[in-house]
């Protein structure tokens, strides 16, 4: 089975949200709210500090915390490459997965039901790439099955150093920052 | 330096989580005073076998209805789609708590009522017609002492069950460090008896029937074990020490956070000197234990007039603890 991940390089990406705006058009995110976000951290003391821009969202984890805590089932992981999602008509918005997620990754939708980053499940399921991926004007963005010892992400995962969001959480992300 | 900026505003996750307010502390203490109110039903009622007047709970299953279904009201107001809370009984999950709570509270619906119809106050404010019908079944119930056995039994267990389960619900949640603990469980339920003991020691006091004075049933075990020959009866001992038993499991359970990893050593550091101290050992260790405890031991040496206000700081402290636990716990993270 495939094991989609996105695999995104903090070399080339310079924070101009594109990839934000693309999700929110994509899938019609209201207003106030974002699936992704970007983060700018900056490590070390002057005059050798190192700056790392990313854009996060849903690390789609292999374990993933808030599928465990649901207690109707709408949080699952998608039958196509792992990816987690929320089932919204079966949705109670009790809050659980929020609470249970390291990442602060899902919001409740003005609706009521949760929401997230599905990867863009609707495109990929038809050939395309996530719309944050097809977007990116660095090209730092990429997408793919990183079972697939000759897919894209995975040929970068073995060539290039690279990190997770809180690997101590020990949720297992699917979403690798190339560095 | 390590800092970090987001573009991120989420509503209810930006700058700190707070998804959940005020309804989820009221569920959490309303559960825990009733899995406490059944635990003492139920005990009362295995102990009073073929001896109803023995059985001094008669409103506590009553008042267990209520405060239940007040409960799940908060419970209620609190989701955000509430027109699907349906699905809830549609599926177990059993690896999630919230689900396990769901059929729990099911469950203790039919413990509860069984109990209050067992035992039936001798007088209500209303509804004194159906009082006689529930007579007649409560006389056909005690005439069958294993069905009254098995009332008792799911009581006790049910309220033991319901009681763990309000703690493990926030423990569960492995992203919030100050809650990560299954120390909870244990905590909740006896915060809960705690409380419930006090709120069966006020309703003696209004009523002047019957009822174990708050005062034995908090101080008895302490007594008993400072000096045997004082000591209260034994049953009243083994619900005594419920304060003293929360006070120590909090102790554990800070010990816990505080000899764990950097990110529990900040969720700590929210009750030992940040933002929710005061709130903390003000209203739940002081307030709500410690002083409770002196009151009573005070009023059983004789050295004070009995009184309400123990009973009534406890079901404070008991309040603050839920009120408390369930915000500090939203602003601890893992990063």
């Amino acid at each position: 089975m495939a094991r989609l991940a996105m695999v995104i390089d903090t070399k080339l990406c310079v924070g101009c949200a594109d990839c934000v705006v693309a999700c929110k058009t994509e899938n019609d995110v209201p207003e106030g709210f974002c699936r992704d976000w970007i983060v700018e951290q900056v490590q070390g003391t002057y005059p050798t500090p190192r700056l790392e821009i990313r854009s996060e969202r849903c690390n789609h984890c292999e374990s993933p915390p808030c599928v465990g805590c649901c207690p109707t089932g709408a949080s699952h992981v998608h039958d196509y490459g792992g990816v987690v999602l929320v089932d919204h008509d079966k949705c109670i918005g009790c809050k659980a997965c929020l609470a249970a997620c390291p990442y602060d990754a899902r919001y409740v939708h003005p609706k009521g039901h949760v929401d997230k980053c599905t990867f863009c499940i609707h495109r990929v399921e038809k050939g395309q790439l996530p719309a944050c991926v097809s977007v990116c004007p660095t090209r730092c963005m990429h997408f793919g099955d990183v079972d697939d010892p000759e897919s894209e992400v995975a040929k970068l995962l073995r060539s290039r150093p690279h990190h997770d969001l809180l690997p101590s959480a020990g949720t297992g992300p699917r979403v690798f920052y190339l560095t | 330096m390590d800092e970090i900026t987001s573009t991120r505003h989420n509503p209810g996750l930006d700058p700190a989580m707070h998804i959940w307010g005020w309804e989820i502390p009221v569920y959490l203490f309303l559960g825990g005073l009733v899995a406490g109110l059944m635990v003492l039903a139920g005990y009362h009622i295995l102990k009073a076998r073929g001896q109803q007047e023995r059985a001094a709970y008669p409103y506590a299953p009553m008042l267990g209805i209520i405060l239940l279904s007040l409960g799940m009201n908060a419970l209620f107001l609190d989701l955000a789609n509430k027109i699907n809370v349906w699905r809830l009984y549609l599926t177990f999950e059993p690896t999630s708590p919230m689900s396990w709570g769901s059929w729990i509270l099911m469950l203790v619906y039919p413990a509860l009522i069984a109990a209050a119809v067992l035992h039936p106050p001798e007088r209500v404010p209303f509804g004194n017609r159906l009082l006689a019908l529930v007579r007649t079944w409560s006389a056909w119930m005690q005439a069958r002492p294993r069905l009254v056995q098995g009332i008792g039994i799911a009581n006790l267990a049910g309220g033991i069950a319901l009681g763990i389960y309000t703690g493990i619900l926030l423990g569960a949640f492995g992203a919030r460090p100050l809650w990560n603990s299954a120390i909870l469980g244990p905590l909740f339920l006896f915060s809960g008896l705690s409380t419930a003991a006090a709120l069966m020691h006020l309703l003696s006091m209004i009523s002047q029937k019957g009822g174990a004075s708050f005062a034995d049933a908090t101080l008895a075990g302490v007594f008993r074990l400072l000096n045997p020959d004082r000591g209260g009866h034994v049953m009243v001992r083994a619900d005594a020490s419920f304060l003293t038993i929360e006070l120590g499991i909090i102790i554990l359970w800070l010990i816990g956070l505080l000899t764990a990893t950097a990110v529990h050593h900040q969720a700590a550091a929210l009750l030992l000197g940040g933002p929710y101290t005061a709130a903390f050992w003000g209203g739940v260790i002081i307030a709500g234990i410690l002083v409770p405890l002196v009151l009573q031991y005070l009023e059983l040496a004789g050295r004070i007039r009995h009184t309400a206000i123990p009973a009534i700081l406890v079901l404070i402290g008991g309040f603050v603890l839920r009120l408390v636990l369930v915000s500090a716990g939203q602003a601890s993270h893992w990063s």
